[in-house]
């Protein structure tokens, strides 16, 4: 086993009387793609949320490189290199789609805060190059100067995609990267996402199309009712009878 | 909103600075031409620019941008009576302070968004309005309102040269700053806080800010404490306002807490509003409009109607003053209330989309006439 990036121990999450994470644990391997699938409801996005500081968890640590996420607020938990993907694409509407990509690039060179009144825009050719790049690399280049509200669906979470990107984190969260993308517009994300995992680059992926499950993770691990009640390699986790239980009858892993 | 070049920021800069020297001959033909009503509209539009630095960029709406206006006016006075006449100091002192006021006020105000961040700052401008009345009369001098007195020590100015006969008044270096030269003092601080703000707004901190604006959920996920961006924002559009009120001091003055009203709070909303939120010249439009309707419209009344309408046949005559009189003279507000209305509805970008409109029409229908398609979306300057 090589060796952890994300470690996710003894997890707790209540909402009130609900238990929505009872006792997570969860290694992640450092330049591995992780999915992490189960039925709807099951604590999946809770887990994220727990991860990046959305969520305080009630009992349990995250670790990510021998630092502690939990207590940590989102934009610190980004800045040690954590870098998420939402189900809804989370972009600047009213930004161009450079713009966009211009922004995370400032982040990951300038720290939380820094008053930048004095310089121009213009002026920062190093990050619009950076941020151009990017877009060059997800196919966004010929859009760049409209504004991200105008884009589809599709094009929004690869916008998302590269705004994570820009910033070379050291682990990519993904929330349903494909969910109600066209199958074109999907088979293209799993280009991509290949692409950087070729690079190096750790993901978690959480997702419902098994296609995209299976193209691209190396481990999954399979949450029903806030447990992880499997885990392993793709082949192992398809012949597991209790995950087709947990999908009730979804005989078509 | 594609990343403008330099030159285009420069000549926008050389345009409204000629425009602003230049507003006692321009504004010649529509009555608007005298120092009076000039320094109003450059201390108001200092005023506006400052306040869509926080409006525009961030999409916090303050509603107590009033108390600043205040702390700068008072400030300013206390300059008067204290140190010197001169009014670089005074100018200084109402800006700093209004900005230390601007860190308090907004550390805690900016603790919430939306509507609960608009009604703290309400609130705590209230409650210095208040102050400024009763317990802060030793500073405020309560009702009468600040003013200049024989016996004020002006410690400078005495130190100089003998205080004079009757009431100093204020000067830079010995220009006497009313009239004419306090127009030219208030326009020269008008182009420097223009370009401050196209400065900011050409910045990557301006562009942070109208992330903010757009998602700031993204915002802290990508990396950013929103916060500190915030309170930035809301000091320098502070330290504007402080500018402005130092300025109504500068060319009056007199310090009276009404100046710190909610009502006054409110003005510098419609201003930017009717302009234009988050465009560089539309808050400066709309407070020259608000302030020339103020003093113009509010100085018909039905004498100067009936001659207007006199060529009119006596019966309609009497019922067109009737109706035109209710929308001038006390009644200015109903005009203004009508106008804002209007844009709101109709252009809710304020009348710099209102321009921007009309540009891009005749913009398309040139290169229609020149056989050019366009179904491309037209890029916004």
């Amino acid at each position: 086993m090589g060796k952890i990036i994300l470690d996710v121990s003894d997890v707790q999450m209540r909402f009130g009387g609900l238990m929505a994470l009872s006792d997570i644990n969860l290694q992640i391997e450092e330049g591995k793609t992780h999915a992490i699938i189960g039925p709807n409801g099951a604590g999946k996005s809770t887990l994220l949320n727990v991860c990046v500081g959305r969520l305080q968890p009630n009992h349990g640590t995250v670790m990510f490189e021998g630092t502690t996420l939990t207590g940590k607020t989102p934009y610190e938990i980004n800045q040690v290199g954590v870098a998420r993907v939402f189900q809804t694409p989370e972009i600047f509407p009213e930004l161009t789609i450079l713009q966009n990509v211009m922004v995370p690039a400032f982040a990951k060179r300038d720290g939380t805060f820094r008053f930048n009144a004095g310089g121009s825009l213009f002026g920062e050719r190093q990050i619009r190059e950076e941020a151009e790049h990017v877009l060059e690399d997800l196919g966004l280049t010929e859009q760049r100067h409209h504004v991200a509200g105008s884009l589809s669906r599709g094009d929004k979470r690869r916008l998302e995609l590269a705004m994570c990107l820009v910033q070379h984190p050291r682990l990519l969260l993904l929330d349903e990267p494909t969910a109600g993308m066209s199958r074109a517009d999907t088979n293209r994300t799993i280009e991509i996402l290949k692409r950087i995992k070729e690079r190096g680059m750790t993901k978690v992926i959480i997702e419902h199309d098994m296609h995209v499950v299976f193209s691209l993770a190396d481990k999954i691990s399979v949450l029903a009712q806030g447990r992880i009640i499997a885990e392993g390699a793709p082949d192992d986790v398809r012949g597991n009878p209790k995950v087709q239980e947990a999908y009730l009858g979804g005989a078509h892993l | 909103m594609s990343i403008p070049s330099p030159r285009n920021d420069w000549i926008l800069m050389a345009v409204f600075t000629a425009a602003v020297l230049a507003m006692p001959v321009w504004l010649a033909p529509i009555g608007a031409a005298y120092p009076d009503l000039l320094q109003k509209f450059a201390i108001f539009g200092i005023f506006a620019i400052g306040f869509n630095i926080l409006f525009g960029l961030t999409g916090y709406l303050s509603f107590g941008h009033a108390a600043f206006l205040g702390v700068g006016s008072y400030a300013a006075v206390w300059s008067f009576k204290l140190l010197t006449m001169n009014v670089l100091p005074a100018v200084l002192f109402g800006t700093v302070l209004a900005g230390l006021f601007a860190v308090l006020i907004g550390f805690v105000s900016l603790r919430r968004s939306g509507i609960y961040f608009s009604i703290l700052t309400l609130a705590f401008a209230q409650m210095s309005y208040n102050l400024a009345y009763s317990v802060l009369t030793p500073i405020t001098n309560g009702e009468t309102g600040l003013q200049l007195t024989l016996q004020d020590p002006r410690v400078i100015d005495n130190a100089i040269s003998a205080p004079g006969e009757g009431l100093p008044w204020t000067e830079l270096f010995g220009i006497k700053m009313s009239g004419y030269p306090g127009f030219y003092f208030c326009a020269v601080m008008l182009i420097i806080a223009f370009f401050i703000s196209l400065r900011i707004f050409r910045s990557p901190f301006g562009m942070m800010l109208l992330a903010i604006k757009s998602n700031q959920t993204r915002m802290s996920y990508t990396g950013f404490n929103t916060r500190p961006y915030l309170l930035v924002a809301f000091v320098i559009s502070g330290m504007y306002a402080g500018l402005a009120g130092s300025l109504l001091a500068v060319t009056d003055p007199l310090a009276g807490a009404e100046r710190m009203q909610w009502t006054a709070s409110g003005e510098v909303v419609l201003m930017t509003i009717l302009g234009g939120v988050g465009t560089l010249v539309g808050p400066m439009l709309g407070a020259g409009i608000i302030k020339y309707f103020e003093n113009i419209f509010s100085a018909y009344n039905d004498q100067i109607l009936h001659g207007i309408f006199a060529a009119l046949p006596d019966g309609i005559e009497a019922v067109v003053v009737a109706v035109t009189g209710l929308f001038v003279g006390e009644g200015w507000h109903l005009t203004l209330g009508a106008l804002f209305m209007i844009i709101v509805i109709f252009l809710p970008g304020g009348l710099v989309e209102g321009a921007r409109r009309i540009k891009s029409f005749f913009v398309r229908r040139s290169l229609r006439r020149h056989g050019i398609r366009t179904d491309q979306p037209v890029t916004r300057v």
